[in-house]
């Protein structure tokens, strides 16, 4: 039995352009037909073609980039919007976390709006009367729930529509992105009460970008994209694929930003802050590939990294050093090397050379991560130094935080009951 | 006809919304003033005592029906405008609520045609506030009580249903136009003046043109209505007020006809 079936749904948008939003009274008068003329000539797909079924407590997950019409999806469950073709069909109680709090009122109290939401949201009187107590204690507002909602602040008014929403008790729950704007305490409390909702067999349908969640609860997710399913399966599957095309997709366009700065050479002004030296040596080109040799620019933490350093001396010189540095986006340096450092000893640099850094594994989180790269003298006397003119990517579904991710594995003694993630 | 009884039942079972929406809107128009629930007694009587400042005294209406008398005359205007009052608010008030609350149609399952029924029922609560004073007033002018008098939840019900169906017209097609909020503000001085509140309706008899654009005015009879049932006490003239029930009653039909062609397009369009 599904709890959510579509089947082939289709919803088209109006491309608004200038003349349609200030189309008036008028000209549709003039026009004549008054319905006709509300028709735009531009048309956007925001759902296109769409079938998918979730079962009867199924915890249904979908993700995408912006506009890729996850939200659209879910206001066509939900009833909000109408499909322009196909159907849809929902089983039992709907109850819709698209934007928390939505029919609050400012002016009158946390207590008339709890109501009047409730009522909204399908509950009788008698009902939220009962549920009152728990509402209120779960959006942790005991004090402020005879105060004017205007007087909230926007966590306060958050909780309160989501407390609301969830005591709804719905048989489907669709859940849009609201918990993005939860603080620490409370996020926790919410998924302990979607877990609540899954335990009870009831059927979940969440839009996220919060992929490590979207993993972690849900049975099966979809991926859209530009209105259509790109693939639905098993979460981590989903998700992975889902990472791997958004790290083509800055590979790609990092490339075609890499060709725009080669075109613009004459902007060497601008570059002199983050590059200066006489360049007896010059550094002519640098450029990151993995350890397969594949030029990139979106890395994952396993994989390594080797840095290409072109260099040419136009005159011969004994004393040179090579030296790399890789700085996060907060300016942070998280590594820096060279070969004087390292004990190499110069002997002779003459015509055209290449000099190769490889990282056998990155290590690092997530986030942009800028190179330096530089050939000076061992007293540091600069021949070419290249200040974070090159920067790379580093992207995982791991949230880990700091600068490194060290080296580290984990283990319990066997008291601790602690379930190993997935592999 | 079929879909519209389905839908009248529907907003039926909002009723507890109507219901608490209503009270919502009422509790949040004077939150924060001093005087509070005061000024639903407070406006209609200083709106009276304007008017009779400047019909009565400033510019007095010589009609023999108020013989001379300016309190009389400003009797008559008073329980003329109140009802205009209320007809006029809830249709400015409508042309916007779809807009205003658009969070509620976009973010939530909510049934829309719940607002113009909000809008028109708090401005009748509103009205019936300011009625006590009217009839205060009809005492203390020394205008008798009629039987007639409890005849006035007919005209009330007649009102009602008109404004609403003009609501629903306006709501919806404000979405679409929202020209017609400017258009409206200028239709409704227009249409206050093509109405028997300052002038008696025995004014227009001289001029035929005037007649026939006064008597083809819905609001005309049902402003009739109220003078009837309280200025001049006696039976209104049924059949008038008749023909405009019948009237509006197709008018709702079709305000309610054009909302629900329009309603898919609110979320996006509001």
């Amino acid at each position: 039995m599904f709890a959510i079936e579509l089947e082939n749904v289709t919803r088209v948008y109006q491309k608004y352009s200038a003349r349609h939003r200030f189309q008036t009274f008028k000209s549709a008068l003039v026009k004549g037909d008054l319905f006709r003329s509300l028709k735009a000539d531009e048309l956007v797909m925001a759902v296109d073609g769409i079938s998918l079924q979730a079962e009867k407590g199924m915890t249904f997950g979908v993700i995408g980039e912006n506009g890729s019409g996850k939200s659209t999806l879910l206001k066509l469950v939900a009833g909000i919007a109408k499909p322009t073709s196909g159907w849809v069909r929902v089983e039992g109680k709907i109850s819709a976390l698209i934007e928390l709090g939505a029919g609050f009122h400012p002016e009158i109290t946390g207590r008339e709006n709890v109501f009047i939401n409730g009522i909204m949201l399908g509950l009788s009187k008698k009902e939220i009367s009962r549920k009152f107590d728990e509402i209120v204690r779960f959006a942790e507002l005991e004090n402020f729930i005879d105060a004017p909602v205007k007087t909230y602040s926007s966590g306060m008014y958050m909780r309160l529509g989501f407390s609301v929403a969830i005591n709804v008790n719905p048989d489907v729950l669709l859940i849009d992105e609201v918990l993005a704007v939860g603080d620490a305490a409370f996020v926790p409390k919410c998924l302990d009460r979607i877990d609540d909702f899954r335990r009870r067999k009831k059927t979940i349908l969440f839009v996220s970008h919060d992929l490590a969640t979207v993993e972690k609860i849900c049975d099966k997710v979809a991926w859209m994209k530009g209105g259509r399913i790109q693939m639905l399966g098993e979460p981590k599957r989903v998700v992975d694929a889902y990472l791997q095309d958004i790290a083509a997709m800055q590979e790609e366009d990092y490339q075609k930003r890499k060709i725009e700065v080669d075109l613009e050479q004459k902007w060497e002004d601008e570059r002199r802050e983050k590059r200066w030296g006489k360049r007896e040596v010059e550094i002519r080109k640098v450029t990151l590939k993995n350890l397969r040799g594949e030029e990139k620019h979106v890395f994952t933490p396993d994989e390594g990294m080797v840095i290409e350093i072109d260099a040419v001396a136009h005159e011969p010189v004994k004393d040179f050093v090579f030296g790399i540095g890789i700085f996060n986006s907060q300016g942070i340096s998280c590594y820096g090397t060279n070969t004087s450092l390292e004990d190499y000893e110069p002997v002779a640099l003459q015509g055209e050379g290449k000099a190769m850094c490889r990282i056998e594994k990155l290590n690092l989180v997530n986030g942009t991560y800028y190179l330096d790269v530089a050939v000076h003298k061992r007293d540091g006397y600069p021949y070419d130094y290249h200040r974070n003119l090159y920067s790379f990517l580093v992207s995982s579904t791991l949230k880990d935080v700091g600068i490194a991710r060290l080296p580290h594995t984990w283990t319990f003694s066997p008291t601790i009951q602690i379930k190993p993630p997935d592999k | 006809m079929a879909r519209l009884i389905k839908n009248l039942q529907e907003l039926y079972r909002y009723r507890v919304l109507v219901q608490n929406l209503v009270s919502r809107e009422l509790k949040a128009r004077y939150r924060g003033t001093v005087l509070g629930f005061l000024w639903s007694f407070f406006n209609p009587l200083l709106l009276m005592i304007i008017y009779t400042i400047v019909f009565g005294f400033i510019l007095p209406n010589r009609s023999s029906e108020f013989g001379n008398s300016p309190w009389l005359y400003a009797l008559f205007l008073f329980s003329g405008v109140l009802p205009w009052v209320w007809f006029s608010s809830s249709s400015i008030e409508s042309a916007n609520v779809l807009m205003i609350h658009g969070n509620l149609i976009k973010k939530i399952l909510f049934p829309a045609e719940v607002l113009p029924v909000v809008t028109v029922t708090s401005n009748l609560v509103h009205f019936s506030f300011g009625l006590p004073i009217l009839l205060l007033f009809v005492l203390i002018f020394g205008k008798p009580f009629t039987l007639y008098v409890l005849l006035l939840p007919v005209v009330v019900l007649v009102q009602y249903i008109f404004a609403l169906s003009f609501s629903f017209l306006l709501s919806a097609l404000t979405v679409h136009f929202r020209d017609i909020k400017d258009i409206l503000s200028n239709l409704l001085t227009f249409w206050f003046f093509s109405t028997p509140i300052v002038y008696p309706y025995s004014f227009v008899q001289k001029y035929k043109l005037i007649k026939t654009l006064v008597d083809l005015n819905p609001m005309t009879h049902i402003i009739e209505g109220y003078h009837y049932c309280l200025f001049y006490g006696q039976l209104f003239h049924w059949k008038k007020l008749g023909i405009t029930l019948i009237i509006s009653l197709a008018l709702f039909y079709i305000g309610y006809a054009v909302f629900d062609r329009l309603r898919d397009s609110f979320p996006e369009e509001v």
